[in-house]
């Protein structure tokens, strides 16, 4: 067991994935020599060399649209969009060709492959820098979508995206690069589709996903010391395929439902799920459930901006407390 | 193939031992003739509303097709357009599967649930048709890259249109091949027109992909597309290149559709006299013309087309006959597990 971060997670994964499976390729722009702008891929290009760790050009399309035919031929690819907003530029691969093309060939074609990429706010980069695109992809069939919040789950999620043979997005949080987590010694391959419990708890259940993850911890944890209300915090993790067994077991035991969203008010997951609860477990329920997202806003740079725009722990407290008191 | 009597008018030395040879010569005749009748029979089941949607006919575009896909070997892989009807009978695809997926019919190529524009024959070597324009030059690039990794010979070859030129993609991929050298091979189908507007009108330089072939070190290739030797000839070389290591080839390759773009478009925007100039310069026309130079007789060539007309009238009445697809296909195949559901 060793602590190490968020970051060197990525590079364990990728090198856990390739080491075992020659078929692993990687690609992406300044991933190789440079090591990756975020230095998520150092060290990789030395280990597994110039033929499987490969700088790109800058050019988005020919990135995922060359993911594509490798992998429908018979590699694995791990490409590497360096930013999520640049998910526009080559948005046809990821609406488009994905996705679709197992259902249009009648199951004839398979895509299995992983876009990696940086996404989410805090680093003060702007509008363009900054988005936290998982409901992009989220809404369109075919495709899977993955964002972990630790270092374990990096791992664990990143060799389950690996092996799955469909086409999985995989939302690395750029703010949670330098953060640090236990991850044990060995091969640690998790499962896409399950949520985890990460902080037990009975009057109240918050979900959430990525960078809100620890943020609803730090909140549930004052809530417990400064108010007394116990809240299940449950990290969502994958959003296709979603873990709906274990989000309906936690409503069913605190009965008051919150979610915390690291992206636009309009659409987002969160009111995805809310409409389960509703349909599914609309009697469970003691109260409306409440979400907290980022308003309907381009992202601002300033810090003092960016800031009050994403859900804070404070927020979070703010908003369970008032709506258990009411 | 032509028999002795068959040849018995033909001048001495006239007969079919050129470097393409009797077989194939006649291989690619069949194949021209087949596109043809199969287009032409998909627009009259359209006109009995029997096949429905949209279609993009490749009348008059046979040789490109057929040239290319002849000189292919087993195992090479193709990617076309919305326009790719050609391309996929050219790699030995059945008429009928391909009528029966225009008529959405159970015994269409992917059931239904492609479509004209999306006809996929994995094991034909047929790797999908692309609606979006431009999209498949890049994963024609990536299924080349695999062959460079794994080892393996097989050539990816790309088919689009002069309008794809001017696609970001279109750049894109040809870079990212070249960069690599990549066993891929890109023909551009010049046929003057994107949709409706002439290409010229809308692009920098007369030659929309050979002129642009410098920006990324290839050579300047610009080929009849109308005569199928020739496009055989080109596309040998190319393939040769792809699998020596040499990298990629871009190809523009000179031609002209018949028909409007798609079955909505009377094409009533061509110039007066164009389309009858270009019907002198018709692939089929030319290519029978071949044979005859090289002594193939009436009788053999008559054969072929009775053969084909046969197999077309047969497709189209299995097809007629066959059922429509079963509701139960409609959720299948979203996901790889067969299914289609998002949650637990
Ligand atoms: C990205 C994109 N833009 C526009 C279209 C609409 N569209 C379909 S075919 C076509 C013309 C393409 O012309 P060209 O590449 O010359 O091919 P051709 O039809 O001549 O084979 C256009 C604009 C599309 N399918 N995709």
């Amino acid at each position: 067991m060793a602590e190490i971060t968020y970051r060197d997670a990525v590079i364990r994964g990728i090198a856990q994935e390739m080491a075992r499976d020659n078929d692993v390729v990687f690609l992406g722009e300044d991933v190789a020599k440079a090591g990756g702008v975020f230095k998520a891929t150092v060290g990789l290009y030395e280990q597994f060399g110039p033929l499987r760790v490969r700088d790109t050009p800058i050019s988005e399309q020919a990135i995922l649209g060359a993911a594509m035919g490798a992998a429908m031929t018979g590699l694995k690819p791990i490409a590497e969009i360096m930013f999520s907003d640049f998910f526009a530029v080559c948005f046809d691969y990821i609406a488009n060709e994905f996705p679709k093309s197992r259902y249009m060939s009648n199951g004839q074609t398979k895509c299995p492959l992983v876009v990696r990429t940086g996404n989410g706010a805090g680093s003060r980069f702007g509008a363009q820098h900054s988005q936290s695109v998982e409901n992009w992809c989220m809404m369109i069939p075919g495709l899977k979508v993955v964002a972990p919040s630790s270092p374990i789950d990096v791992i664990g999620l990143l060799a389950a995206a690996v092996r799955d043979p469909d086409p999985v997005i995989f939302l690395e949080h750029k703010s949670l690069y330098p953060t640090k987590g236990e991850v044990p010694d060995g091969e640690i391959v998790d499962r896409l589709g399950t949520a985890k419990i990460v902080r037990p708890g009975r009057d109240a259940t918050i979900l959430a996903l990525a960078l809100m993850v620890p943020r609803a911890v730090e909140a549930a944890n004052r809530l417990q010391s400064e108010h007394g209300i116990d809240c299940e915090v449950v990290d969502v993790r994958s959003l296709v395929p979603l873990d709906t067994q274990t989000i309906l077991g936690s409503v069913a035991k605190t009965h008051r439902l919150f979610t915390v969203e690291e992206n636009p008010r309009l659409c987002g997951w969160g009111a995805e799920i809310v409409s389960i609860v509703a349909d599914e477990a609309f009697y469970d329920l003691d109260g409306p459930p409440v979400r907290i997202t980022t308003p309907h806003i381009p992202l601002p740079a300033a810090d003092i901006l960016e800031d009050i725009v994403l859900p804070t722990p404070e927020r979070i407290m703010d908003t369970v407390r008032r709506s258990l008191q009411s | 193939m032509a028999t002795a009597q068959d040849r018995a008018s033909v001048p001495p030395g006239a007969g079919l031992n050129d470097d393409i040879g009797e077989d194939k010569r006649l291989a690619i005749y069949r194949s021209q003739l087949r596109i043809r009748e199969a287009e032409q029979r998909a627009y009259d089941l359209f006109l009995q509303n029997l096949v429905k949607g949209t279609s993009h006919l490749s009348l008059g575009q046979e040789a490109v097709a057929t040239g290319f896909a002849e000189a292919m070997q087993k195992g090479d892989l193709s990617f076309c357009t919305y326009r790719g009807h050609a391309h996929t009978l050219a790699r030995g695809v059945s008429v009928e599967k391909v009528l029966g997926e225009l008529m959405q019919r159970d015994n269409g190529l992917m059931r239904g649930k492609g479509g004209s524009m999306h006809l996929t024959s994995e094991e034909h070597g047929v790797m999908g048709s692309y609606a979006i324009i431009g999209a498949h030059l890049p994963i024609a690039c990536g299924a080349a890259w695999r062959a460079q990794y794994k080892g393996d010979k097989d050539v990816s070859v790309c088919f689009f249109g002069d309008g794809t030129t001017n696609i970001g993609a279109f750049h894109e991929a040809l870079n990212f091949a070249a960069v690599w050298k990549l066993p891929v091979v890109f023909v551009c189908e010049n046929n003057l027109y994107m949709e409706y507007t002439p290409i010229g009108d809308v692009t920098a330089v007369p030659h929309p992909a050979a002129d642009r072939a410098a920006s990324y070190g290839l050579e300047r290739i610009i080929i009849d597309g109308n005569d199928a030797d020739v496009v055989y000839r080109t596309a040998q070389k190319a393939y040769a290149n792809a699998r020596a290591g040499e990298g990629p080839s871009l190809i523009e390759a000179l031609t002209y559709r018949h028909s409007g773009h798609s079955r909505a478009d009377p094409a009533k925007y061509r110039p007066e006299g164009e389309l009858e100039k270009w019907k002198e310069r018709d692939p089929i026309k030319i290519y029978r013309e071949r044979l005859k130079q090289f002594g193939v007789g009436d009788k053999v060539i008559a054969d072929i087309d009775a053969s084909v007309r046969k197999e077309v009238d047969d497709a189209t009445e299995a097809c007629k006959a066959a059922p429509m697809p079963p509701l139960d296909i409609l959720t299948t195949d979203v996901y790889a597990d067969g299914g289609w559901a998002w949650r637990n």
